[in-house]
């Protein structure tokens, strides 16, 4: 069976899990990974996000936005009895899409074939976008219309088509705010979430000639005014270009929801469509949809049904679009799948619950976080992306206080906090320098092919022969055979090239302050003895905190929390030291508080090893409790427990 | 019952009459308390830093400390510490390679409960004022902590103890499930928003009217206390456990510096002769 990643990544999943040495593994890569478009944060979170709180209006208007939605949402998911197995499916196929994508990949482009499209495959944003860029000077115009796609987002396309004298225009309403204002994105779903309805009117005044002092800041008028700006665009435009919600194996059909209509105009109106998919939108089967349709708009928009849902399939002669070309993108993710523990990020259908929930993106904003991917789910899927060796994006494991908000409300259950925590380890090893280019899955990102294109599925597919090996691909106008030999050539050099490139792995880093006080806590924590110790300086503390019994600043690393909190004045003696001399004092401690003990204490007393009780005849249990939340009930009584809560 | 008590590092160090109150609490219901000299830490800090290897020593102490000692079950005044046992620990000990220690840990933590957890599902305690005397006539609003809220499914266990308390006004907090800000490590590698979320959520505990904002882990209750501290605002943090062992003869006292050590014998009688300070 031919597959379309290589080798080494079939092997190396293999091995971990047969062997479960997780901590062996890792998905670092080599230093090379320019050229993935939108993925790295240019400044790290902590201070990216201090610049953003500052600006009261676009918390204000994040804050209103997210709390409507998160209600709506709520809403609704309240009123699906079988919301939890919906999630359970959910999940479960997503787990099967991973677990089987080289094979479904390959039928997808069987099917789009031999319905009359056309597939071309791109490693990374560098490579979509030339591929988008010629597809659409091959039509001889210079506009594209576009449907809100965060693949193309991801990559950077329209400033691409820009620097090639193409220009696009987005039809998304919230995306054509996002443009007409020479800004940026915030939101997966709302990207000028940012933006109250006076900064839209403002924009709109200024950068649509035709709309006069007349416009107001009603939701109405605005989208009226967008519309009359659009309806021109969509009448006279012969090329379009998506992105797409769902790619579906067995038929070869793709769909976008939306919910302004503006997609349905795209994508059946131009002679051409071009669409970027993510290799990891594929669903098996059709009837996969049902599910997915089900979990979409409740989660994203809050509405039970999805407004317009597109499905098309190939070309269909004098209907729609009659050329169709389909660019599958893999900018990383193969490398994500390669890691068993971070895998599930790609199990994302691009809802934005979590990003609706999230205290941290209520508060920082979507630019905070540096990448297309904002969010708790940007917080996980950009470093993996780029990989997290990339110092560019290792502050944004970090930007979560793992409250997990945002994984009690994902559609699909990606573990969000546990994702983050396992990112965080592997940032920390790659700091000690325990990732190296041995460790590497093999990163498909560079524009560089002498480093990286052996580790790639595409030149994999082509070193292994294909079936389609003869079909030309008008994009490229490349043969297989040919790429067949230059991927060959490539792989020989790129051999080499990664030993060379593992001899010079990151070294070690001189140990941070962060290194020295978790070392030292892990040596006193690990022991009473130390830790008994080593709280008899808690004294110290009281001087330190002076007459105001609060301490208002300590140095380095730990004043970031002084910065914003006081500690309490530490109390005299720990209760560990405290307990030595008072532990029999039971009965003084009865009658200070001036209650008589129950009758169980003199069992205690007299029998060394009583036996355990039974729950309580009528004790309000984990169950009922779970059940009155219409949450799921992980536990299926109080007592015991299952361990692996 | 012979409960062991796992009081947390930071209970143990810096609350230490959180513990104590704990202590009362179980006492009263005729239960022996013991503490397990050689415990330390859950590991939390060192896992959600990302430090799993410098996590390892503090694990493995854990496991040692809580098999040594005879006990019927263990219990922790924080949902954070107990979900870390059974959450995290046994998923770092397979990471970093020791099967044996993750099956030890998950039997350690399949045996620890969170305090209201015990009270209710295994004490079956439904009211506190008739079957703990507790009674504490302040005005209180609750904060549910995310761990206990969402890794424990603790549902409204604490708030429903707080409530059945003598004398209480207590009061509902709006965006209750709302994250406070702490998040261990987050809390100063990243000052600024844990600081905006802490402001946010004094913001609602100041519009329920409550002077006193409680909840179940007391590393949630210093960072908002102490946020609430150097913004000058009046609201203070207790432990939902010592409103529970508040009595009428021997009240919990919050006015002024609030006192984190357990107080002297004699120095309780003369504060209460005076009422409250």
């Amino acid at each position: 069976m031919n597959c379309p990643f290589p080798r080494e990544v079939r092997e190396r999943r293999r091995t971990l899990e047969e062997t479960d040495e997780h901590h062996q593994s890792g998905h670092a890569r080599g230093a090379a990974r320019a050229r993935q478009g939108n993925l790295h944060a240019k400044v790290a979170f902590p201070k990216a996000a201090k610049e953003e709180l500052k600006n009261d209006q676009m918390r204000a208007n994040i804050r209103h936005a997210t709390h409507t939605i998160r209600g709506k949402r709520a809403n609704v998911v309240g009123e699906v009895p079988d919301w939890q197995q919906l999630r359970d499916a959910g999940s479960a196929i997503k787990e099967r899409v991973m677990a089987n994508l080289p094979e479904l990949l390959e039928a997808f482009e069987q099917n789009v074939i031999a319905r009359g499209g056309v597939v071309h495959w791109a490693r990374d944003a560098d490579e979509a976008n030339r591929i988008v860029t010629e597809l659409v000077q091959a039509t001889g115009t210079s506009d594209v219309i576009k449907v809100k796609s965060m693949a193309t987002q991801e990559i950077g396309l329209d400033a691409h088509l820009e620097e090639h004298g193409i220009t696009a225009t987005e039809t998304d309403l919230a995306e054509l705010i996002v443009q007409l204002g020479h800004d940026k994105p915030s939101h997966i779903l709302v990207p000028a979430i940012h933006k109250n309805r006076e900064e839209i009117r403002e924009i709109f005044r200024r950068e649509m000639p035709e709309t006069t002092d007349e416009l107001t800041s009603e939701p109405r008028v605005l989208a009226e005014a967008a519309r009359q700006h659009l309806r021109e665009k969509f009448l006279t435009t012969r090329v379009a270009i998506s992105g797409a919600n769902f790619g579906i194996a067995d038929t070869g059909t793709l769909s976008v929801v939306e919910s302004e209509g503006n997609g349905r105009m795209c994508l059946t109106l131009p002679d051409t469509l071009i669409t970027v998919m993510g290799i990891e939108k594929l669903l098996p089967s059709y009837e996969d949809l049902e599910v997915f349709f089900q979990l979409l708009p409740r989660s994203s928009t809050g509405e039970r049904m999805n407004p317009y849902t597109s499905l098309w399939t190939g070309v269909t002669p004098g209907d729609g679009p009659q050329n169709f070309h389909v660019v599958l993108l893999d900018n990383g993710r193969s490398a994500v799948l390669s890691d068993p523990d971070g895998r599930s990020a790609l199990h994302c259908i691009r809802c934005s619950a979590c990003l609706n929930v999230c205290p941290v993106y209520e508060h920082a904003g979507g630019h905070a976080y540096g990448s297309t991917y904002p969010g708790p789910i940007g917080a996980i899927l950009s470093p993996q992306l780029t990989s997290i060796t990339s110092e560019e994006n290792a502050s944004l494991p970090y930007a979560s206080s793992l409250c997990g908000a945002c994984y009690q409300v994902c559609p699909v259950k990606i573990n969000i906090p546990d994702i983050l925590v396992h990112l965080r380890d592997e940032d920390i090893r790659t700091q000690h320098g325990e990732r190296t280019q041995d460790d590497a899955a093999p990163a498909p990102v560079s524009h560089d092919p002498a480093v990286n294109a052996a580790d790639n599925w595409r030149a994999e597919k082509a070193l292994t022969g294909d079936a389609d090996s003869e079909r030309t691909d008008p994009g490229t106008r490349i043969r297989g055979a040919a790429v067949r030999d230059a991927a060959s050539d490539v792989a020989a050099s790129v051999r080499s090239a990664g030993r060379k490139i593992s001899k010079s792995a990151p070294a070690k880093k001189v140990p941070t302050q962060m290194d020295a006080m978790m070392k030292g806590a892990s040596f006193v924590m690990s022991s009473g003895k130390r830790m008994s110790l080593a709280e008899k300086g808690l004294p110290l503390g009281r001087v330190v905190a002076g007459r105001d019994h609060a301490i208002g600043w300590l140095p380095g690393m730990v004043g970031g929390w002084t910065q914003q909190r006081d500690i309490p004045e530490p109390p005299k003696q720990s209760f560990r030291n405290w307990w030595k001399k008072h532990e029999g004092e039971t009965e003084q401690r009865l009658r200070e508080d001036g209650v008589v003990a129950s009758s169980a204490v003199e069992d205690a007393r007299t029998s060394p090893r009583p036996n355990r009780i039974s729950p309580p005849s009528a004790p309000t249990t984990r169950t009922e409790r779970s059940d009155e939340r219409g949450r799921q009930n992980r536990n299926p009584g109080p007592h015991p427990r299952s361990p692996g809560r | 019952m012979r409960i062991a008590l796992f009081a947390t590092c930071i209970v143990d160090a810096m609350y230490p009459k959180v513990a104590l109150a704990t202590v009362r609490v179980l006492e009263r219901l005729g239960h022996q308390v013991v503490f397990p000299q050689g415990q330390g830490c859950c590991s939390q800090m060192h896992v959600n830093s990302g430090y799993f290897d410098d996590a390892m020593p503090v694990i493995r102490n854990h496991v040692k400390a809580f098999t040594e000692v005879e006990y019927d079950v263990a219990v922790a005044p924080s949902g954070s510490c107990v979900a870390s046992l059974g959450h995290q620990q046994p998923m770092v000990a397979r990471k970093c390679g020791d099967d044996l220690l993750a099956e030890q840990a998950a039997d350690v933590a399949a045996n620890t409960y969170e305090l209201s957890e015990l009270l209710i599902d295994v004490l079956g305690v439904t009211d506190a004022a008739e079957q703990l005397g507790s009674w504490f006539p302040e005005t209180v609003t609750y904060h549910p902590s995310c761990h206990g809220m969402r890794l424990l499914d603790l549902g409204d266990r604490q708030k429903d103890l707080v409530k059945s308390v003598g004398g209480i006004d207590y009061r509902e907090l709006p965006d209750a499930e709302e994250c406070c800000g702490f998040g261990g490590t987050f809390s100063f590698k990243n000052p600024d928003v844990s600081g905006a979320m802490a402001e946010a959520k004094l913001r609602n505990v100041e519009a329920t009217g409550a002077s006193l904002c409680t909840g179940g882990d007391a590393s949630c209750l210093m960072h908002l206390g102490g946020a609430a501290s150097k913004r000058k605002a009046t609201v203070r943090t207790v432990h939902f456990v010592e409103i529970l062992a508040s009595t009428k003869e021997n009240p919990l006292v919050v006015e002024g510096p609030v006192e984190l050590s357990i107080p002297a014998r004699g120095a309780r009688a003369a504060s209460n002769a005076g009422g409250n300070r």
